[in-house]
């Protein structure tokens, strides 16, 4: 009776025409061990079909929530930048116009005096600075004494050799 | 949408994606590589999720047609799909044993198959999804999916038939 059953779901089954759950009848009677010798060539193809129902993808997605940075907003504000340094300087330039002459003047005495001021200032202290010269001329000097500290440490090696000579004579 | 939410949505159906990309693509890497290109494709536009009637046959139109697009490249590259599932022949016994198995003999069958049938045998034997489903997912129509779903049946059965009396009659 149960194998009737089966024979004609088969049927419908090669036809297209089963429902899914008529085909798990098919899948569960397929999977048991009691299968019909007739029907055993339908075995590996149900088996089949359920153990690859079981295959899983494993990898995992890499899903970056963090959006990009957008560049072209750097550039833009690099832009704007440049376009309100351009008009603000050019408004200073403008300015300079509107001294009078007599104002002019006045600055320009005032530059020169505290410039001459600056120079006389530094012309003092340059001639402090000379008496950097004569302390350069004394390390000059004391290289002389580094030569001879070389001399005497080569002295010391003589010294050395000495007391080794003499130990080897003694023996 | 946040990422949980989206990992809500696509959990159910991820592995059903890469079953169908490893049908078509044979390699399980680059059955992975595809899967992974599909998930993010739909990570990328989740804004037009909401918009979809159904994710799950959306992405799966998406696999296919994904899949469709790589077998097409590697052809006019020249260059076969190399899968790398080889098993090594050589080592043991039972792994000899479990190679002539019969059900790897399913396995071959339906590696020779025409794609669209290979496509329908996975969604509805393997997936079990209803006719309509398939239908809306392959861009054919139901008694279409119908017969070919019957044609590629009737072959497999044949052949099983034919390799399981090999030798008897």
């Amino acid at each position: 009776m149960v194998l009737n059953n089966i024979e004609k779901l088969l049927e419908r089954y090669e036809n297209g025409e089963t429902s899914i759950k008529e085909e798990q009848v098919l899948k569960n009677y397929f999977s048991s061990d009691t299968v019909a010798p007739h029907l055993e060539m339908y075995k590996p193809m149900f088996n089949y079909f359920l153990v690859n129902q079981q295959e899983q993808f494993t990898k995992d997605i890499p899903l970056n929530t963090k959006r990009k940075f957008n560049y072209k907003w750097i550039s833009v504000a690099a832009v704007t930048v440049l376009m309100v340094g351009l008009y603000f300087g050019k408004s200073f330039n403008n300015d300079l116009g509107t001294y009078s002459e007599s104002e002019k003047e006045l600055a320009y005495n005032e530059v020169v005096k505290s410039l001459e001021m600056i120079s006389g200032h530094f012309n003092k202290g340059t001639s402090t600075v000379a008496y950097l010269n004569e302390v350069e001329k004394g390390t000059s000097a004391l290289g002389y004494l580094n030569e001879v500290n070389k001399g005497t440490s080569t002295l010391g090696y003589l010294n050395e050799i000495d007391n080794s000579t003499g130990i080897i004579f003694k023996n | 949408m946040t990422q949980s939410e989206f990992l809500n949505i696509v959990m159910p159906f991820k592995d059903k994606v890469f079953r169908l990309a490893k049908r078509l693509l044979v390699s399980t890497e680059e059955a992975e590589d595809a899967t992974q290109e599909v998930l993010l494709k739909l990570w990328n536009n989740k804004a037009k999720i909401a918009e979809y009637k159904n994710v799950e046959a959306f992405s799966m139109t998406m696999t296919k047609n994904f899949c469709f697009d790589k077998l097409k490249s590697k052809q006019a590259q020249n260059l076969k799909i190399v899968h790398s599932n080889y098993e090594d022949k050589q080592t043991t016994l039972q792994k000899q044993v479990e190679l002539n198995d019969s059900v790897n003999w399913v396995a071959k069958i339906i590696e020779d198959l025409p794609e669209q049938q290979k496509m329908i045998i996975q969604l509805r034997d393997i997936e079990e999804y209803d006719f309509d489903e398939i239908a809306k997912m392959l861009d054919m129509n139901n008694t279409a999916v119908r017969v070919n779903l019957s044609r590629a049946r009737k072959t497999i059965r044949e052949k099983l038939t034919n390799t399981h009396n090999y030798g008897i009659k």
